[in-house]
């Protein structure tokens, strides 16, 4: 076993890096489970409710928008299932859309420390936090579950089929953390910014109301990403079709895109990084 | 198993002494690295500067190269570039064979959970498969001598027991090259002597060793070789004692070579002047200092204090005077002169300042007081700051075993 260091860009030598890519992402499947587990226990040890807070924020926003449409506070319009529950669905969607997005840059942030003095394979980092995502996931399917119960929705096919819809959100949201994970380490900015982008983000994207389909607000579900997933999740859940096919199919090859070029953009910049960065 | 388990190459390394440029550099090598565009790494930006620059060695199997230097020599960024955590801006780095640093005891801790989650958290973090852990679980609890604090959080350790728990998971490894950067200066003795121990142990079994440390004595105990880094530049000693030689020499301060003359005297005595045998000295000479004099009146039961220290090196001090030795010491009336001998020097290898002060009795009034430089050269293939004689013998004897005069026998 060899290992030679240059300063020559690893691009140039496109297939060794995909061969160790690959083995490192093999090799770091322990390390990510354990570094999950340590994340897992040492959370939920230093606080009281525990798992209760996973399941606060996106009720907590349901409700507000629940109680501002039956107030007729505001009136986002008829949606083909009771309101209540396409709210409820929409901001639990929306949160695990966010916590992917923010989950890379996060994680790999927490551990620094680590990174800087020991040569690991970084891929752990990015595995353990698509595990916090799944947990996260396991958690609103109750909360989700509890829904459809209280509101008598009927179990429908489309429920399996939403699983893929909402695995894809999953990838869309971590292709885009992981894209700015490099940048978001080197200037607080990006973490200040993200803040209030995934605010205004939520308002341009059909969650708490129908999406429009009159000229300038369907811009909203033609140039957001983050609708065809979304709606299509939902809708399979609820309804069983899909609105968008198309567009659904292109945003599913983007944040696959999007995935593999933020893994490769995260592996090659983390050297670059560190040297930004004390040790 | 390669005999040769790294070669460098021409190894510069460049930082930039701005933060705000500094990061913008960041984001310009992404982009290059990513587009592999290529960048002209071997010239310096705005406020750029070479952290390490043009180093080349080899490392073979078994062997330990001490790597010494002042602070800011650019030791752990060499250590970084080997451990592959940052990249070289110029040059070649070839690595033949796993490599272990010991440089984080305990990555990947979390000071909540307890000792034993974070002997596998830890163990992960080091490649170490969990069954392996679990097989050799107890070992380790032993060797890091945490007791039942296996089971409390790390939190409520001490910092020398975190420290012990994380070697003993990182003594676990087996690597044909370890990279050690200064953690004997953490823990007691008994601790430090494990490490050593440790690294004793993986050395006969062919690991070759990387070793950063301020001790010098740790350097001649286990070095083969010394790199001495220096700011822009470096040097490989394969006398190990030289090596450490010119390392203290990097400390060298030019005030210490000058004599100072703090007071020669006053309106009813002068000193005028001073005289000493040599400038330098070998262990077993002997030190003359001769003070003229011109006084006016007597000064009966003066003081004569001999100090001998040195700005660099703290644990070089020897005080003494006339009273010491019980000698009584006057200065009379008129033109006379004063001897004072330090004889068989033990001193060794250091660059040190004599000072002879006189005082009257009962220190009431200063006479004299200066400070002389003198360089106690060091003998071949020792180290250390005194030098002692010591005798060996053989039985049945054998007195014509004198080696061969120095170098010759290390090559």
């Amino acid at each position: 076993m060899k290992v030679v260091y240059t300063p020559d860009s690893q691009m140039r030598r496109p297939g060794l890096l995909l061969r160790s890519m690959w083995r490192d992402l093999l090799d770091s499947r322990e390390l990510a489970w354990r570094l999950f587990l340590r994340d897992f226990y040492a959370r939920y040890r230093s606080s009281v409710l525990g798992i209760v807070w996973a399941f606060l924020p996106p009720v907590a926003t349901g409700l507000v928008f629940i109680f501002l449409q039956a107030r007729g506070v505001v009136r986002f319009g008829e949606t083909d299932i009771p309101y209540p529950v396409y709210v409820l669905v929409g901001t639990v969607l929306w949160q695990l859309f966010t916590e992917s997005l923010n989950a890379p840059l996060a994680t790999v942030r927490a551990s620094i420390s680590m990174i800087s003095k020991v040569n690991f394979p970084r891929e752990a980092l990015i595995v353990s936090s698509f595990y916090q995502i799944l947990l996260s996931l396991l958690i609103k399917v109750v909360i989700l579950a509890g829904t459809f119960i209280y509101f008598k929705i009927p179990p429908i096919w489309g429920l399996a089929a939403s699983g893929f819809a909402v695995f894809v959100l999953i990838l869309l949201g971590m292709a885009i953390g992981l894209l700015l994970t490099p940048l978001g380490l080197l200037y607080s900015d990006v973490t200040s910014s993200l803040v209030i982008v995934t605010q205004v983000w939520f308002f341009l994207t059909p969650v708490v109301y129908p999406t429009p389909k009159s000229f300038p607000f369907n811009l909203v579900a033609n140039l957001n990403p983050v609708t065809p997933v979304l709606s299509t999740a939902r809708d399979l859940m609820t309804i069983g079709t899909i609105a968008e096919p198309t567009a659904f199919a292109v945003v599913c090859v983007l944040a696959v895109l999007g995935l593999f070029a933020g893994w490769i953009f995260y592996r090659l910049a983390i050297p670059i990084l560190l040297e930004r960065m004390s040790a | 198993m390669p005999d040769l388990l790294i070669r460098a190459e021409g190894v510069s390394k460049k930082f930039c002494r701005r933060l705000r440029l500094s990061l913008w550099y960041g984001v310009l090598d992404m982009g290059h690295e990513f587009f592999a565009r290529n960048s002209d790494a071997t010239k310096l930006r705005k406020e750029e500067f070479w952290a390490v620059s043009d180093i080349s060695f080899v490392l073979r199997r078994g062997e330990t190269i001490g790597l010494i230097g002042p602070n800011g020599a650019g030791k752990t960024t060499l250590l970084r570039m080997l451990n592959g955590l940052i990249k070289p801006d110029a040059g070649r780095i070839e690595i033949s064979g796993r490599l272990q640093a010991l440089i984080a005891l305990g990555a990947g801790f979390n000071p909540v959970l307890t000792g034993r989650e974070n002997v596998y958290v830890n163990a992960s973090v080091l490649g170490i498969p969990q069954a392996e852990v679990r097989r050799r679980f107890d070992d380790i609890v032993d060797f890091a001598e945490v007791g039942e604090f296996i089971d409390s959080p790390v939190q409520s350790y001490s910092s020398g027991m975190a420290v012990r728990l994380g070697f003993a998971v990182s003594a676990f490894l087996k690597p044909d090259i370890l990279l050690v950067d200064e953690i004997l200066a953490v823990g007691d003795e008994g601790f430090q002597m494990k490490c050593l121990n440790k690294i004793g142990e993986l050395k006969r079994n062919g690991t070759g060793i990387i070793l950063v440390s301020h001790n010098m004595h740790t350097i001649s105990t286990y070095a083969n070789s010394v790199l001495l880094l220096r700011k822009g530049r470096h040097d490989e000693y394969r006398n190990v004692s030289e090596g450490v030689r010119e390392y203290r020499k990097v400390f060298l301060r030019k005030d210490d070579l000058e004599t100072q003359e703090i007071c020669s005297g006053n309106e009813r005595i002068r000193f005028y002047q001073v005289e000493t045998n040599a400038e330098s000295f070998l262990p077993g000479d002997t030190f003359v200092a001769k003070l003229h004099y011109e006084s006016d009146e007597e000064f009966p039961d003066v003081e004569v204090d001999v100090a001998i220290y040195s700005s660099r090196e703290p644990f070089l001090h020897f005080q003494a005077t006339n009273k010491s030795y019980r000698r009584k010491m006057d200065l009379k009336k008129g033109g006379h002169s004063l001897e004072i001998s330090v004889e068989q020097i033990r001193i060794h290898d250091a660059q040190a300042r004599i000072t002879i002060a006189i005082w009257t009795n009962q220190r009431t009034e200063l006479l004299f007081w200066w400070r002389i430089p003198a360089l106690f050269q060091g003998m071949e293939h020792s180290t250390g700051n005194s030098y002692l004689n010591i005798t060996f013998r053989e039985f049945p004897e054998n007195t014509s075993a004198v080696l061969p005069a120095t170098d010759s026998i290390l090559s």
